[in-house]
């Protein structure tokens, strides 16, 4: 997993509660038993006209030519709820976004996105509209930085913010941590543990 | 030991500490299904990396297989089969139990898990796939995680997890005749909305959860996972116990009397401390029906579509709007009445034998609405058996209702069969967002006898003025 320090990008609104995992990659944009080829499908009911075909809708703001190397999505409460798909993560960074900015996030989402090297970024739903507020008709001079190590976001006018990020999570992104590693290390106490847990609960172990 | 469920489950479960907010657990069993299974298996496989107790580990096809009769490892999802292969293959490479299509104890992931005793009281039990809290119901402390989490799992037999704060709901009173544990969620939902449960394990307590049968609290903690809740729990108790004794992977002789010694101690003592509590009182619950594109939006039936300032509090102004464009419908308009395209009994909510035998004793004697499309998909191949056995698929069938072979089906529109575009469906299920059940589909939420009573009058209806 690439590691996450700071970043300075487009930040793209799409300012609306309970945006859940089927809308953020369709069930049928799951198309292969794979963790790629999802980006084409990102949004795939609002991206595109009708019901099969890849006709951009004008009207959905990734279609915008402003918006089209954005890296920061903002959005609303409750992001990513619904189904557990990880390939909504998965389309996510695949197209491009290392930072989802939502006043707050499904907890199995919010876990997707730190084993995939993606930031979720909590703020209050009046900080997110000031945030998409200093965007403009070029959001490309008015870019977002997220510092992770410092946990804060700040905008071209010079306003800031910090988030909250769990300790786990935070070293995870910072230093691109594979976590199945990281608890191998433990190994030896798991063992241990299981070891002692047998006698305690045999019917547990199969 | 004094505290929460929970945090006596918690106790059993950690090896370690991460750091202040996040602790390594012992994971007990995984569960999988070929949607997101067959990626993690491989995944894992091409790192390298085993899985460490692969008897723990069970596999199931559910959600993209086809459910009509006859049916194959063909989908009507295409691409659908290379999952199915896919999971198959690496199931039976990584030594894992498969309950496979032809399998009689094949079906979804949910309905079999309790079905075979797999999960147990104060396991701790993850699978990916968002509603496992379901299995809650059983005692143990089961969630829903992504695939890199389910490798994790796999692959280590321990899941790195934040603590989550505790609530307790305790519903007491008595449920009114023909008031579902379906309806008891949808009342939750529409008052705590759709993130109120964030960062919480939720004990279901009180007399009306007492009351309720093993089914039913399946249902009731199947849709914690719609507010957003880490999962939700029910203190085991002899229903529990009668239910699993003697099931395939129940405990056996000696071991099936300390286990229920140890079983009876799952109870939040006392004086254990929550971080949140509230009371319910069953007797002001009526059955519900969703009227918008999220959970939460459920009222009573025979209430009006409600006006934007009784929802303020919990639906912003965007969503709302959304809502009722997409639904079709405008605030003070009666629900009951509103025509319907089709009918859905399934899903890991309610389709359980006994939500096919509540559904069943509206439709006997009765006929389906014409031009009604109405499908009942039994939740296991077990269901199914033990349903037509009592012969209920008769019912359904004389009633004009599609006799399924289980699986998930159109609880989700995979790309493959769908309601069609602006259909309004009343359905079973948990999930009424936009094109959930097919791309600009309608879906209404309610219990299987509203779904029935619905079905035949050809319009969303009241199932008491069936009973």
């Amino acid at each position: 997993m690439t590691p996450f320090t700071t970043l300075t990008a487009i930040a793209a609104p799409l300012l609306r509660d309970n945006i859940d995992t089927d809308a953020i990659i369709p069930s049928r944009e799951m198309k292969s038993v794979s963790k790629t080829g999802l980006a084409d499908g990102l949004f795939a009911g609002w991206r595109y006209v009708g019901n099969s075909g890849r006709v951009p809708d004008t009207n959905f703001i990734l279609n915008d030519p402003r918006f089209a190397s954005a890296r920061i999505l903002l959005s609303g409460a409750n992001f990513g709820c619904g189904s557990s798909r990880e390939h909504a993560a998965w389309a996510l960074a695949e197209y491009g976004f290392r930072v989802v900015i939502a006043s707050s996030f499904n907890p199995i989402f919010r876990g997707n996105c730190v084993n995939n090297g993606i930031v979720p970024v909590e703020l209050e739903a009046r900080v997110i509209r000031k945030i998409a507020a200093t965007l403009g008709d070029n959001p490309a001079a008015a870019p977002v930085t997220i510092d992770l190590e410092q946990r804060l976001v700040s905008t071209s006018r010079g306003d800031h913010w910090t988030f909250p990020i769990d300790e786990e999570a935070h070293q995870m992104l910072l230093h691109g941590l594979d976590a199945i590693e990281l608890t191998l290390c433990h190994r030896g106490e798991i063992e241990a543990f299981r070891t002692h847990d047998l006698k305690m609960r045999p019917w547990v172990y199969l | 030991m004094t505290g929460t469920i929970f945090e006596k489950i918690w106790d059993m479960h950690r090896i370690a500490t991460i750091d202040e907010t996040t602790d390594l657990v012992l994971i007990d069993r995984v569960l999988l299904h070929e949607r997101t299974g067959g990626v993690a298996l491989e995944s894992l496989a091409a790192a390298g990396r085993p899985v460490r107790a692969p008897n723990q580990a069970f596999v199931t096809m559910d959600h993209v297989v086809d459910t009509r009769p006859g049916r194959t490892d063909a989908t009507i999802m295409p691409t659908g089969t290379a999952f199915i292969t896919a999971t198959r293959d690496a199931a039976i490479a990584a030594g894992l139990t498969l309950f496979d299509l032809g399998d009689p104890d094949q079906g979804i992931v949910h309905v079999i898990s309790p079905e075979q005793a797999i999960v147990l009281p104060g396991v701790t039990l993850v699978c990916p796939d968002s509603h496992t809290c379901t299995q809650g119901a059983m005692g143990a402390l089961a969630w829903g995680i992504g695939s890199t989490a389910a490798e994790h799992a796999l692959a280590t037999s321990t899941l790195r997890v934040k603590r989550p704060k505790t609530m307790r709901i305790r519903i007491d009173g008595q449920l009114v005749q023909g008031v579902t544990a379906k309806d008891l969620a949808l009342h939750l939902l529409s008052l705590f909305g759709s993130s109120g449960g964030s960062g919480y394990i939720v004990e279901y307590a009180g007399t009306a959860v007492e009351a309720l049968d093993l089914e039913a609290r399946m249902t009731l903690c199947n849709m914690a996972t719609e507010f957003a809740a880490f999962s939700a729990i029910i203190a085991p108790d002899d229903k529990v116990f009668d239910y699993l004794k003697g099931r395939a992977y129940a405990p056996k002789g000696a071991d099936w009397d300390v286990a229920i010694a140890s079983w009876r101690l799952l109870r939040s003592d006392a004086d254990a401390a929550f971080d949140a509590e509230y009371a319910i009182d069953a007797s002001d619950i009526a059955p519900m029906v969703t009227w918008g594109i999220s959970p939460q939006q459920a009222v009573a039936l025979g209430k009006p579509v409600p006006g934007f300032e009784s929802v303020a509090s919990r639906d912003q102004r965007d969503l709302y709007d959304r809502a009722l464009t997409y639904m079709d419908i405008e605030a003070g308009m009666p629900l009951i009445g509103l025509p319907i395209d089709a009918a859905f009994i399934g899903s890991c909510t309610n389709s359980r034998l006994s939500d096919l035998r509540r559904a069943a004793a509206i439709l006997t004697g009765r006929k389906v609405a014409a031009g009604v499309n109405a499908i009942c998909v039994p939740g296991s191949t077990g269901v199914r058996l033990r349903a037509e056995a009592e012969g209920l698929h008769r019912i359904f069938l004389d009633a004009g209702f599609e006799w399924r072979e289980s699986g998930c089906s159109m609880c989700f529109f995979a790309g493959g069969e769908s309601f069609g575009h602006r259909q309004r469906v009343i359905s079973s299920t948990n999930r009424n967002f936009e094109s959930r059940q097919g791309p600009g589909t309608r879906s209404h939420l309610a219990s299987p006898e509203t779904v029935a009573a619905s079905a035949i009058a050809g319009a969303i209806a009241d199932p008491r003025e069936l009973a």
